[in-house]
């Protein structure tokens, strides 16, 4: 798209000095995004809760690909794991000339042993690892022109469709996740709720959250003008959305979507009447991907950067030695 | 190298997707952002001769009056910042200020990254992202003064060659001119800024701008009347020197260069080139090594902060000694004022005193005045008693003796 040379007319007077006839500034932004498509992106999620509550589903979906593999596949070796893992998926994906690296991890084994104490730990130290990586590389006498970023961008976490309210699990993990990560809550398997129930159930999760101070994605405090603080506002009313996973085709109304069948109606995912799929996916991927990132990078690792250089030096890392999330609240006024 | 290409040498699974997901809209997502941020751009212009119209090129290029300050222009959500350096040189050590300058702008870049507590992402940047060097139009070849700076600057800044003033040159000798000058920077190994061939939507138009280097510009900021249009222009009697008019100057190929291909590329590679070369030269300077064994990895960090915290504790020093000079000339003053206080008092008492005394005197002579004029009265009235009396005497004598007559 080549700028058409044609004298504009000017806006009125913003700057200190008019500018008067055409200069051409604003190809500098056709400029950054050829270059940003060349550069390509990278996006990392983590998809978090029970097992069998849709989440490789849920990931599935959201990207239209076999992102995960589901663990309720036949064939499948592994039973739920005893403790808490984390495995992680890169793919390149590409959609008109738009190049993705996405990386998705998953933690199979969180909060399903009966005792779940601390079954955070492995993830929170999973996602300060990715901090570290990129800090290291951050302060080296040469460093890489381009930085791998394996930093966490946005955790999504699953909620089981109770409709009560948030056990303690869930209310412990999104304390200490939201403060070094993005949190974004999600009710799992929403077709169990009535539409009444599911509003119920997110208002009390609402308050709930309110009452313990988490603050989830988007955060309340990174609003940056008041049009941003009407669009966030909007979606914060919505939070959690509930979600309802789906890779298989059926036929409705002559077309062809993505649904669950059932005996009582076919369940369609992308039907903002039916779950709030499509919200979600607008959040993460279509308006707010970059902003995460930029959250991430901003605000979560700057924090991280200033615990870890304001530590006195310790050698290498691990879970228990000292890292801040991994400690009882000890470093909460770092933050 | 292409971020992806790394990426697909790492076998990573390439996914084809089955539907519309929807991140096309990412290069949007993040020029919506810089735009409403606002990004800089700042150029430097560098010549060794005042009078070389370094501000009013850089005037027409933004079609505006530079001062030669920093100046802020908005345009659509476009905020940019073009800062139009004059450099006075006389010769000899000419490009020591301006690499000086150039150094200055990456320390700060470099002291804010290294900051614990930092905020780069709103951070005003001031590195210089193009040098327009004016190379005087003598029509021979570059002086050396030039070349001498120029190879000082070609490490730390992307230089772009101008010829100034073009108008004083013809144009078979302008031709000539340019070869001399680019056969010459060749020669002498002077890294100028080149423009970027590896991307297929401007590699055309970079490389055949290319040829056309260093660009002999004519600025002018007056508009003259040219057929029934104004356009930019400098008027002389034989004729009119058009600006835009790439016949006459190849002030638009700068622009076109400049500003609509490549000013993007021209802050990246100052981010990316020269920047961190500087940065590794002063890390090296202090003494840091990558590879160090031992290397404790914060070690650069805590240098750093010890060096900043020895630099705040001077200052709080400093502002320590200001604070007890200023208590201690408050207390001179107050002692002053004091002083001038009591003697005030002592003349304010003095005066009472005095004015008491004379109006106690007055009082006393207002008494001797009333007891003699209560004596005066006493003896006015006895006297007046006596002559009354004398009267009343004197008639019944005058009565006796009229008695008596008879």
């Amino acid at each position: 798209m080549e700028a058409a040379a044609v004298p504009q007319e000017l806006p009125p007077d913003r700057g200190a000095h008019e500018l008067f006839g055409y200069v051409g500034i604003e190809a500098v932004l056709e400029q950054m995004k050829v270059k940003t498509m060349k550069m390509g992106f990278e996006f990392n999620i983590m998809v978090v809760g029970q097992s069998g509550l849709g989440k490789s589903t849920m990931v599935n979906t959201l990207f239209k690909s076999k992102v995960s593999r589901k663990a309720s596949q036949p064939g499948q070796e592994e039973r739920i794991p005893k403790t808490v893992q984390l495995r992680s998926v890169t793919h390149v994906i590409e959609e008109k000339g738009v190049k993705m690296k996405l990386t998705v991890t998953d933690t199979p084994g969180f909060g399903d042993q009966i005792n779940n104490e601390n079954c955070w730990d492995p993830i929170i130290k999973y996602i300060n690892e990715q901090y570290e990586r990129y800090l290291r590389e951050e302060i080296l006498i040469t460093r890489k022109r381009k930085i791998p970023d394996s930093r966490v961008h946005s955790c999504v976490y699953f909620i089981p469709p109770t409709g009560h309210w948030l056990r303690p699990l869930d209310l412990e993990f999104m304390r200490r996740l939201s403060k070094i990560v993005n949190v974004v809550p999600v009710i799992a398997k929403a077709d169990t709720l009535t539409l009444e129930e599911r509003e119920e159930f997110k208002q009390r999760i609402q308050r709930d959250l309110k009452a313990h101070a988490i603050s989830v994605y988007p955060q309340e405090d990174f609003d940056e003008d008041p049009d941003d603080r009407l669009l966030n506002d909007r979606i914060r009313e919505k939070i959690p959305f509930a979600v309802v996973g789906a890779d298989q085709e059926h036929q409705v109304n002559g077309k062809r979507v993505l649904g669950r069948k059932t005996k009582w109606g076919i369940i369609e995912v992308e039907n903002p009447a039916h779950c709030e799929f499509p919200m979600l996916r607008d959040l993460l991927i279509r308006s707010h991907l970059q902003d995460l990132k930029d959250i991430t990078h901003n605000v979560h690792y700057e924090s991280y950067r200033v615990r870890r250089l304001n530590e006195s030096n310790r050698p290498a890392l691990s879970s228990n030695n000292g890292l801040p999330g991994s400690d009882e609240d000890g470093d909460e006024s770092n933050l | 190298m292409p971020f992806f290409l790394a990426l697909q040498n790492d076998d990573l699974r390439n996914l084809s997707l089955s539907g519309h997901v929807g991140f096309d809209s990412l290069p949007d997502q993040l020029v919506n952002k810089s735009t409403s941020q606002g990004f800089c751009f700042n150029i430097l212009c560098v010549g060794n001769e005042t009078g070389i119209s370094k501000s009013v090129l850089v005037g027409t290029l933004f079609s505006t009056k530079f001062e030669s300050k920093p100046v802020t222009e908005g345009w659509h959500e476009i905020f940019f910042q073009v800062t139009s350096d004059r450099t006075r040189g006389y010769g000899r050590k000419f490009y020591k200020p301006i690499v000086e300058y150039i150094d200055a702008q990456f320390e700060a870049y470099l002291q804010e990254e290294l900051k614990i507590k930092r905020s780069l992402f709103n951070y005003h940047d001031t590195r210089i992202h193009a040098c327009l060097y004016f190379i005087a139009p003598t029509g021979h070849s570059l002086k050396s003064l030039d070349l001498v700076t120029m190879k000082k600057l070609d490490s730390k800044v992307n230089i772009i060659p101008i010829i100034a003033k073009a108008d004083t040159i013809a144009k078979n000798e302008l031709h000539k001119f340019k070869s001399k000058i680019m056969s010459e920077l060749v020669s002498n190994g002077v890294q100028i800024y080149q423009f970027p061939t590896d991307e297929e939507t401007v590699a055309e138009i970079n490389a055949t701008m290319s040829v056309h280097l260093p660009f002999a510009v004519v600025g002018s900021t007056e508009e003259v009347k040219i057929g029934n249009k104004m356009a930019k222009a400098r008027q002389y009697p034989w004729g009119v020197v058009q600006v835009e008019n790439e016949n006459h100057c190849d002030f638009v190929k700068l622009r076109e260069m400049l500003i609509r291909v490549n000013m993007e590329d021209l802050r990246e590679q100052t981010h990316t080139r020269h920047y961190e070369l500087y940065r590794r030269c002063k890390l090296e300077e202090m003494g840091f090594k990558d590879t160090d064994p031992d290397s404790k990895p914060f070690s650069l960090q805590e240098t750093y902060e010890a060096k900043r915290n020895e630099f705040l504790g001077e200052l709080q020093k400093k502002e320590d000694e200001m604070r007890q000079m200023f208590v201690m000339r408050v207390k001179e003053k107050e002692a002053e004022l004091k002083e001038a206080e009591k003697d005030l008092h002592e003349k304010f008492d003095h005066l009472k005193r005095t004015h008491q005394e004379e109006k106690k005197k007055v009082e006393d002579k207002k008494k001797e005045l009333e007891e003699e004029l209560n004596n005066f009265q006493k003896k006015k009235a006895a006297a007046q008693l006596l002559q009354s009396q004398a009267q009343q005497a004197g008639s019944q004598q005058t009565k006796k003796d009229k008695d008596k007559k008879k």
